[in-house]
């Protein structure tokens, strides 16, 4: 419950550096109480839609958020091709390139319904572990192109190879289970290589769970990051030319300007913190720069496969596993 | 600094009148965009046009005068015979498939097939045999290396369209010659100017010299002041000759008028007089007596010839041909020589009087650039004579003979000995030349391939003459006469510093001009002919010398009225754009240049204080109306040697007119070359770090060319995703480096992160590997020819080998296909064989008869060597020049960033990965962007790299701007733009951003200047670097550890560790080192004599009794048997132990 008379721990953004509150001890000498963390959690969705999400965690330590945000980027799994078996490929992108890029692309297979690979399992895989898919493009020259066209679409069949390109080979019950849609890739329109007549790729690639620790192509977010909520307090009364310069040195739709051409903070949410203000003399004093310093601003952008709303989930769970282990080890002791 | 205000189209200068000088307060308009007669006059010249225009001057004019000049062949032996040459082509490239079948080759396959791109040298002949006389045409003589891009070569005029059918890169520049398959650049070679008076002082003597160059003869001819006298010195003669009797063999006997020519003021006959006397003490009085004087003084010659000479003949002989051989001598009259003589003398004394007369040799106006089309042309001219030499003898020889058919010369014309000649020259690099003595080696230089720019610097790449070693800064420092002519920053750190340099980017070598039609111009122009007159006004201080290409033309009393007419001349394009004309008021002589090798580049010309170039005449170039070559026709730009170019009075920008300015600078970033040209800002670097830049850029891995696929180089690398960088510059744009980038934009933050990234060493974020930042792919090549031998046998390749016992392939031979040659795509591991060669045992002459069906074979395998395993990229099987079958691998890794991969930005500042980081422990700021790469702040105090920061700055700026900054040297996007361009997307004005920790996940104390920065992948990485070795191959001779990595060798406990292990005591770890674990030897030693002794009988006592083991270095043992081979016997005194 963000209590409007909650004490906000501030962190000053001086001109030169971050200092923090002198009155404020940070965690120095907190004690953890799950009753005190209970009530100083707040969480507020802002946005949430199929790619984006942004909400605001408030009254953690650094250390929680942070978990959240390093879970999400690497400990949260996704499928992503693993294996490129390389049939033919004689355009000029080499294999290993290619083989990469194929790696890269991101797929909508959701990783909860499929299980990780073990030491045991074999080179094939499983139904329940491995996804597959084919590849397979070559390219020709357009029989009705005239002489005199010069642009590569109408001259060339296939002479640009997308992620659309890619075909789903069901694995044993897979088809019943999926449909190609739900697996294959978020989009269609990735470009992978471009051939030229005589060109030819055929490739089986094999996609597998994985975390983003072991390659950043298994990480489901673009990204996942948060910032703290700036707080922008006017120190006078800033009226006048200077008052359209304040709201110059901030973001749109931060400063606003009263009938008397008085600046008055309006929203410092949105702020981008570029601290432009201490550039001007006049303006120096006038404003004190700073950040809430237990007002995390979270924003994950998913790749596609997971929604992240169930991204930040699945991050908790894994911190929930972690924990789980973590305890199960030291009580085993 | 020129400030150029975009989009100011104001053509003020049109309207604005010559005449007018109360004008003259008004500040010019600096014309807006004048860098774009940067691009036009590349367009014309090109960025290697040096070469080509030097080359296409040698096969199309001076190959015609050199057989010219040795058109006749006469025997000694028949009066009647003679050979003449009566013209002679260069044609186009082609190749000899045998069987005398040729046909049209091109550039790639040259390369690919290990062939000389080379042409048809042909003449058309006149000779005799018999009595009649014979025409032949289109007789080969030879065949000429072609350079690429040359007048004669496939590939001149052909469009991108064109060129890419025949695999070549379009923005390659040419200028290289493919010998051999091997691309070889013959490099600029740097010299003292030829035919020019050098007055100097050599430890205390006051000398002048002149080296004397003509196509026949080079010699050198010095004049120097000794004990107030003066002496003539020159090779041919072992002492030096009283210059009075030189004067006197020339023909100028009367001492009066030998004075008259010294000068007749009475400081001149005081100085003279001694000499004067000097002649009167050897009795010398008539010519013939001087020409007897200096007979007595001649070097004996080693080879006398047959027809024999009066010492005083041999004397008049050479005063003829070649003592100052570069005068002309007219009917044997030497008057010439004479006048010429007494103006090298009338320099000693001035200079003995005047210590700044010296000339500097370090000057660029008294050195010359010698270009493939020189040096090849000497070549060419030694081997035609060679070859005129041998006909001649081989004509004495048989002419005599009596024989059934006639005497036939064209039979004996033989075009092996001139392609052989100058290919082995080409690929060899030792240009021999015997009738100039001159034995210079490393003249070529294998084309460094390892990215664009090295491959470009290398084609601008100037070579000076003198000695490495030698201690002397003079030749080394920067010469204020280099000035816009070679890079200031661009030359090697170390032993070649300061001798190898490169030019900069608007610099032009001229070619040799016909000096007739400007000697005409000159005499209309109101030159007198010095022979007409006295000695008495050529020392009149009112009367100035002109001097054409070193020698003496004539002599003019309005020497200002005469160079600015013929200055005018020039402009209005009556006498070549490259004349240079220029005054030397202390030696009161104008100098008019028309010879090759000079640097020189294009100004603006400057009349009245306003440049003639206006603004509609850019408007007019922007259009693609006018040219560069239409602003040299009208006059409006013109080329300045340095000579010239320290005559005039060159303004800087616009702003700098004044009253004397003569010329305006074109683009100031035009004093930089190709390779400082890469660095954004560099004019706000320390200049070193320009200097580190310019030889790192050369190492950095990129594109090398659009047809680099096509390409099987020995060693080449590529990076996989390579861009274009963010700040460019001009420089960057004309040299098409960003069309063939080598280097990433990689997001910088300077901090300092987890102590791995002390002393320069770089912190990589792993995502952005994964992500495939810095991957990059190596090409190597492996090759080997499959021969047939002079005695029927040939080598063969044979296919795969299988166990006998499983019936699969044997692990060796797996990659192979079925023909014996590895296949396309296969992965190959180390010892692995890719070709499975074998060759048969007896390849010498006439080991069998008949029958060669049982010969014994040896395999030859040709296998795969190296830690990690590479993919095969192509095969290619075709047929060499020796018509064997060639067959070429390509194999190809690709390399990740590893730690210890080395990386640097364009600003010299290189260092290595010390650690690569998960994404989520790297630092990320408000918008969540993680870094590329950390850099370490302690990298910018010491080195002051300001550049770097600017470019990290106009990198960010355009990132959000969607646009390319630019970082030209002297100019660049301004940094109070770029602030304010970041400041509108409502980042920081100083680039530095709010960052969090990746690991704690609160904000650091310090904003993070962080932003995106062009880094190059070095081609230093680890996996070409990590060594070790517990066991391994020993050397045979000494059974030591063998040394190298690719000998998998030892790593060495040197002295100074054993030194370490000595003072510490620990003598057990010593013995194991440096023997037990290299190369201990048993040994039999006999105590009776102390010599050793062999299966416990020692062979001097004959006898076991008192044979001992004991172990030693293998060594030391093979030390002591040398040393008794050489009859000193070490005897070894063994004690119980």
């Amino acid at each position: 419950m963000a209590s409007k008379n909650r004490k906000e721990p501030l962190l000053y953004m001086e001109e030169y550096r971050v200092k923090q509150d002198p009155q404020d001890y940070g965690l120095a000498d907190d004690v953890f109480s799950v009753q005190a963390f209970k009530e100083k959690l707040h969480i507020k969705i802002v946005r949430n839609d199929e790619d984006g999400l942004e909400f605001d965690l408030i009254g953690v330590y650094p250390a929680i958020a942070n978990a959240f945000r390093r879970l999400m980027l690497s400990d949260v799994p996704s499928m992503a091709i693993e294996k490129v078996y390389i049939y033919n490929n004689t355009s000029i992108i080499q294999d290993e390139v290619l083989a990469h890029r194929m790696g890269l692309l991101p797929l909508r297979a959701d990783p909860r319904l499929f299980a990780y690979r073990t030491e045991e399992s074999t080179e094939a895989g499983t139904e329940q572990d491995t996804l597959e898919f084919e590849l397979k493009v070559k390219c020709s020259r357009r029989r009705d192109a005239g002489k005199d066209q010069s642009n590569f679409d109408d001259i060339y069949k296939n002479h640009k190879v997308y992620s659309g390109h890619l075909k789903w080979l069901p694995k044993g019950k897979q088809a019943q289970i999926y449909s190609e849609s739900a697996v294959n890739c978020i989009h269609d329109d990735i470009l992978i290589a471009q051939l030229r007549p005589g060109h030819e790729l055929d490739l089986r690639l094999v996609a597998v769970k994985g975390l983003g620790r072991d390659h950043a192509k298994f990480s489901p977010v673009a990204t996942a990051t948060y910032r703290l909520l700036p707080m922008i307090k006017l120190n006078r009364e800033v009226t006048g030319k200077d008052a359209y310069l304040l709201q110059n040195c901030f973001s749109p739709g931060v400063i606003g300007i009263d009938e008397n051409e008085t600046a008055y903070v309006k929203d410092a949410r949105y702020d981008t913190c570029s601290r432009n203000v201490y550039r001007y003399p006049q303006l120096n004093d006038a404003v004190t720069l700073a950040r809430i310093r237990d007002h995390y601003i979270f924003s994950v952008e998913s790749v596609g496969a997971l929604k992240p709303d169930v991204i930040f989930l699945e991050a908790v769970k894994v911190l929930k596993r972690k924990c789980r282990a973590l305890i199960d080890e030291i009580e085993a002791e | 600094m020129v400030e150029l205000k975009m989009g100011d189209h104001n053509v003020e200068a049109t309207t604005w009148d010559p005449g007018d000088s109360k004008d003259w307060s008004v500040p010019i308009k600096p014309l807006t965009e004048k860098w774009k007669l940067v691009p036009a006059f590349l367009q014309v010249k090109g960025l290697v046009k040096q070469h080509i225009d030097s080359f296409n001057h040698f096969i199309n004019v001076d190959i015609k005068k050199i057989v010219k000049a040795n058109e006749l062949v006469t025997s000694g032996a028949d009066p009647l015979f003679y050979l003449k040459y009566l013209d002679v082509r260069v044609g186009k490239p082609d190749i000899d498939d045998g069987f005398n079948i040729t046909k049209a080759t091109t550039p790639h396959e040259c390369r690919l097939r290990d062939t000389t791109y080379s042409a048809p040298i042909t003449v058309d002949i006149e000779y005799t045999r018999g009595t009649q006389r014979i025409k032949r045409n289109n007789l080969l003589i030879g065949r000429m290396p072609l350079m690429l891009r040359c007048s004669n070569c496939a590939l001149t005029g052909k469009s991108e369209f064109e060129l890419s059918k025949l695999n070549e890169c379009p923005l390659d520049p040419g200028g290289y010659f493919v010998v051999r398959g091997q691309e070889k650049v013959i490099l600029i070679q740097e010299q003292l100017s030829w035919n020019k008076m050098l007055t100097e002082d050599f430890n205390g003597v006051v000398q002048c010299q002149v080296t004397s160059s003509t196509h026949e003869k080079k010699s050198r001819t010095l004049v120097l002041s000794k004990h107030g006298k003066y002496y003539l010195k020159h090779n041919s003669m072992t002492d030096d000759i009283p210059i009075v009797v030189i004067f006197k063999a020339l023909g100028v006997v009367s001492d009066q008028e030998i004075q008259s020519l010294i000068g007749i003021d009475s400081k001149s006959q005081n100085r003279f007089g001694a000499s004067l006397i000097d002649a009167y003490n050897l009795k010398v009085f008539t010519q013939q007596r001087a020409l007897e004087y200096m007979g007595s003084k001649l070097v004996v010659k080693r080879f006398q010839s047959a027809t024999t000479k009066t010492p005083s003949e041999e004397a008049r002989e050479l005063l003829l041909t070649t003592i100052l051989a570069h005068v002309p001598v007219d009917n044997f009259n030497l008057q010439m020589k004479a006048i010429y003589v007494s103006m090298m003398v009338r320099r000693v004394m001035a200079a003995e009087l005047d210590k700044t007369l010296f000339d500097d040799r370090d000057y660029y106006g008294n050195k010359r650039l010698e270009l493939a089309g020189s040096l090849l042309s000497m070549m060419f001219e030694d081997l035609f004579k060679r070859m005129n030499w041998e006909l001649k003898t081989i004509a004495d020889k048989n002419i005599p003979k009596v024989k059934a058919a006639q005497f036939d010369v064209v039979k004996h014309m033989r075009a092996a000995q001139i392609t052989a000649g100058l290919e082995s020259a080409i690929s060899s690099g030792n240009w021999t030349i015997k009738r100039f003595k001159m034995e210079r080696a490393g003249v070529t230089q294998v084309l460094s391939r390892l990215s664009y720019i090295s491959a470009l610097g290398m084609m601008t790449r100037v070579n000076s003459q003198f000695e490495k070693t030698r201690k002397v800064s003079g030749p080394r420092s920067l010469q204020p006469s280099q000035w816009g002519m070679l890079c200031p920053s661009d030359t090697p750190e170390g032993e070649a510093c300061g001798l190898v340099k490169n030019l900069a980017l608007m610099t032009h070598i001229t070619t040799e001009v016909e000096e007739r039609p400007v000697m005409i111009v000159a005499f209309n122009a109101g030159v007198e002919d010095i022979r007409e007159v006295s000695g008495n006004p050529i020392n009149n201080p009112n009367v100035f010398l002109v001097f054409i290409n070193g020698n003496v033309l004539g002599l003019t009393l309005n020497h200002k009225h005469l160079v600015r007419n013929l200055r005018y001349m020039r402009r209005k394009g009556r006498m070549g754009s490259y004349v240079s004309v220029h005054t030397s008021y202390t030696q009161r002589c104008i100098y008019i240049h028309t010879d090759g090798g000079r640097l020189c580049r294009p100004y603006v010309i400057v009349e009245n204080r306003r440049p003639l170039v206006k603004q509609h005449h850019l408007d007019e170039l922007n259009r693609g109306i006018r040219k560069f070559d239409d602003f040299l026709l009208d006059g409006l730009i013109e080329y300045l040697d340095v000579n010239e170019e320290n005559d005039s009075f060159i303004a800087w920008n616009e702003d700098q007119i004044e009253d004397r300015t003569t010329h305006l600078e074109i683009e100031p970033f035009t004093l930089l070359g190709v390779c400082a040209g890469l660095v954004p800002y560099p004019h706000h670097n320390q200049s070193p770090r320009n200097t580190y830049q310019c030889a790192m850029g050369k190492q950095a891995m990129g594109m090398i060319g659009y047809n680099q696929k096509n390409r099987i180089d020995s060693l080449m690398y590529n990076l996989v995703y390579p861009h274009a960088p963010m700040v460019k510059s001009k420089t960057i744009e004309l040299t098409n480096f960003d069309k063939l980038p080598a280097g990433q934009n990689a997001t910088v933050a300077v901090m300092s992160y987890s102590g791995y990234d002390i002393e320069d060493a770089l912190i990589l974020n792993k995502a952005s590997i994964d992500r495939g930042y810095g991957r990059c792919l190596v090409y190597k090549n492996s090759k080997c020819t499959v021969k047939r031998y002079a005695n029927q046998t040939f080598d063969r390749i044979m296919g795969p080998m299988k166990d006998a016992l499983t019936n699969k392939v044997i692990f060796k031979h797996d990659v192979l296909d079925t023909d014996g040659i590895v296949a396309p795509g296969e992965q190959v591991q180390n010892k692995q064989i890719m070709i499975n060669k074998e060759m048969p045992a007896v390849t010498s002459m006439n080991p069998l008869q008949g029958q060669s069906a049982q010969v014994p074979y040896t395999a030859v395998p040709i296998s795969y060597k190296g830690p990690e395993p590479s993919y095969i990229e192509r095969v290619m099987v075709s047929a060499n020049a020796e018509e064997d079958f060639l067959i070429k691998i390509l194999l190809r890794q690709t390399r990740i960033p590893e730690i210890g991969d080395k990386f640097s930005s364009r600003h010299g500042q290189k260092g290595v990965t010390g650690l690569i980081v998960e994404q989520e422990d790297m630092p990320f700021n408000d918008f969540g962007i993680c870094p590329d790469m950390i850099m370490n702040p302690h990298g910018f105090p010491s080195r002051m790299t300001v550049g770097k920061t600017l470019e990290l700055l106009g990198g960010k700026a355009g990132l959000l701007e969607g646009k390319f900054h630019y970082g030209t040297a002297f100019g660049g996007s301004k940094v109070e733009d770029i602030q304010a361009e970041l400041e509108r997307h409502g980042f920081n004005y100083v680039g530095k951003d709010f960052f969090y920790s990746g690991i704690t996940g609160t904000p650091l104390e310090a904003y993070i200047y962080s932003g995106p920065v062009y880094y190059q992948k070095l081609k230093h990485m680890v996996q070409d670097k990590m060594h070790a070795r517990a066991r391994g191959p020993k050397a045979v001779l000494t059974r030591q550890p063998t040394q190298g990595r690719s000998r998998e060798g030892g790593l060495r406990l040197g002295e100074m560790e054993r030194d370490c292990l000595i003072s510490y005591g620990a003598s057990m770890l010593i013995m194991e080192r440096l023997m037990i674990s290299s190369d201990a030897f048993e040994v039999d030693v006999c105590r009776t004599c102390g010599r050793m002794a062999y299966c416990s009988w020692c062979h001097f006592c004959q006898s076991s009794a008192n044979v001992s083991k004991i172990s030693m270095p293998y060594a030391c043992k093979l030390l002591f048997q040398e040393l008794t081979s050489m009859n000193v016997v070490p005897k070894m005194i063994l004690e119980n132990y």
